[in-house]
């Protein structure tokens, strides 16, 4: 009787960490862990590559969710901007194409081609990377800044305030994130929320 | 004058009450609802708000118990548990449980992917879409703790709420439900 008490406290304790480890995940000020993941053009990248980059714009992002083929173009727009400026675009694809074959290396090479991405497209092989960021959905972005420590997380969220119309947008959370970190202001919002599509994992 | 008002309002009040009642009547005797059994597919036009329209549906002051369901029809997980909503709608609609589908889909799919979604599964349990593309605005006033994805759930009655960012099995929602009612 005593043992199935004990099975059944554990099994309860299990099913409580199970829950409650959902957040788990940086927040600003942490330091994010560097990676080495394959590129669409078969190279492997890793942020320590970039020797002159003040920071990264590290953006989870995939082919098949609706809101990050939305953003695709202000993707793009971003690392045109801000590459030349020490803050290169990483994107990220996390989910696990097994389960989203439209997800998968071939699938990210037609999309990374056919867009004409600036910026690498990585594949989180064996899904390692993305629960240490604690990204739960695509698209999210982390901003980081390098420092003595390493990459430090200065934001995290939304890339602006509009998914359906890029001309509608009132408040460029990540422009104006790097904006800041570039003049040496503090970041007005440095997190925010947006609707996105889980990871499959 | 003032009170002529009140009492035509009144009045219309006391007709769309037993418009509405007779309504339902004819429901409850014209069908019985069952997940397995095939659903009469009944037309209702589709009500868009934005977060402030949509904020009177996140609380309550009855005895009712909401159970609120954030999905979109490209979202696979969702598709893949809204059969256990339409099924909890089914089994619970008459133990004072009302079942929400609030549907993030692009308004410019409204026409070509939920309308249809809507029809082609026979829907029973209410299905709202919610337009603001704001998100950051309203996200964090469904739950403090939610990151925006879906699917996700909101469960609550006038004393307590609780809300899920995950996935779900039937049998998982239907202990979460019970855990609302007494």
């Amino acid at each position: 009787m005593k043992k199935i008490k004990g099975i059944i406290a554990i099994a309860a304790i299990m099913m409580l960490s199970a829950f409650t480890t959902v957040s788990n995940g940086y927040k600003v000020g942490d330091i994010a862990t560097d990676f080495n993941l394959k590129n669409v053009d078969g190279t492997m990248v890793s942020l320590s590559d970039y020797k002159d980059a003040k920071g990264f714009i590290v953006i989870f992002t995939c082919n098949t969710c609706p809101y990050a083929v939305a953003y695709e173009d202000r993707i793009i727009a971003l690392d045109k901007k801000y590459a030349s400026k020490g803050y290169p675009v990483i994107a990220i694809m996390p989910n696990n194409p097994e389960i989203q074959p439209g997800d998968s290396m071939e699938a990210m090479k037609q999309r990374a081609q056919k867009k004409g991405f600036t910026f690498p497209y990585l594949m989180d092989e064996g899904q390692k990377i993305y629960p240490q960021y604690g990204a739960t959905k695509t698209p999210q972005v982390y901003v980081l800044q390098k420092t003595s420590k390493g990459n430090e997380v200065k934001y995290i969220g939304a890339i602006d305030d509009n998914y359906q119309d890029a001309k509608a947008v009132k408040t460029k959370y990540v422009e104006n994130a790097v904006d800041a970190l570039m003049s040496g202001q503090p970041i007005k919002e440095t997190e925010t929320r947006a609707i996105g599509c889980s990871i499959k994992s | 004058m003032d009170f002529y008002f009140y009492d035509m309002r009144i009045l219309c009040l006391l007709v769309l009450v037993l418009l509405m009642s007779c309504k339902n009547e004819s429901q409850k005797n014209g069908t019985v609802v069952d997940a397995h059994s095939p659903v009469e597919v009944r037309e209702r036009p589709l009500e868009i708000y934005d977060f402030e329209g949509l904020k009177p549906f996140l609380k309550t002051t009855s005895d009712t118990v909401y159970v609120v369901n954030f999905w979109a029809t490209w979202c696979a997980p969702c598709i893949k548990e809204m059969p256990y909503f339409e099924t909890l709608n089914a089994r619970y609609k008459n133990k004072n449980v009302e079942v929400l589908l609030v549907s993030l889909d692009f308004p410019k799919k409204y026409d070509s992917h939920l309308r249809p979604f809507i029809k082609k599964n026979g829907l029973q349990s209410k299905v709202v879409a919610l337009d603001d593309a704001d998100f950051n605005s309203w996200i964090p006033q469904v739950d403090p703790d939610w990151s925006g994805s879906i699917p996700a759930t909101l469960i609550f009655n006038k004393d307590k709420r609780e809300f899920y960012e995950q996935s779900f099995t039937y049998d998982e929602l239907e202990t979460e439900l019970l855990k609302f009612i007494k």
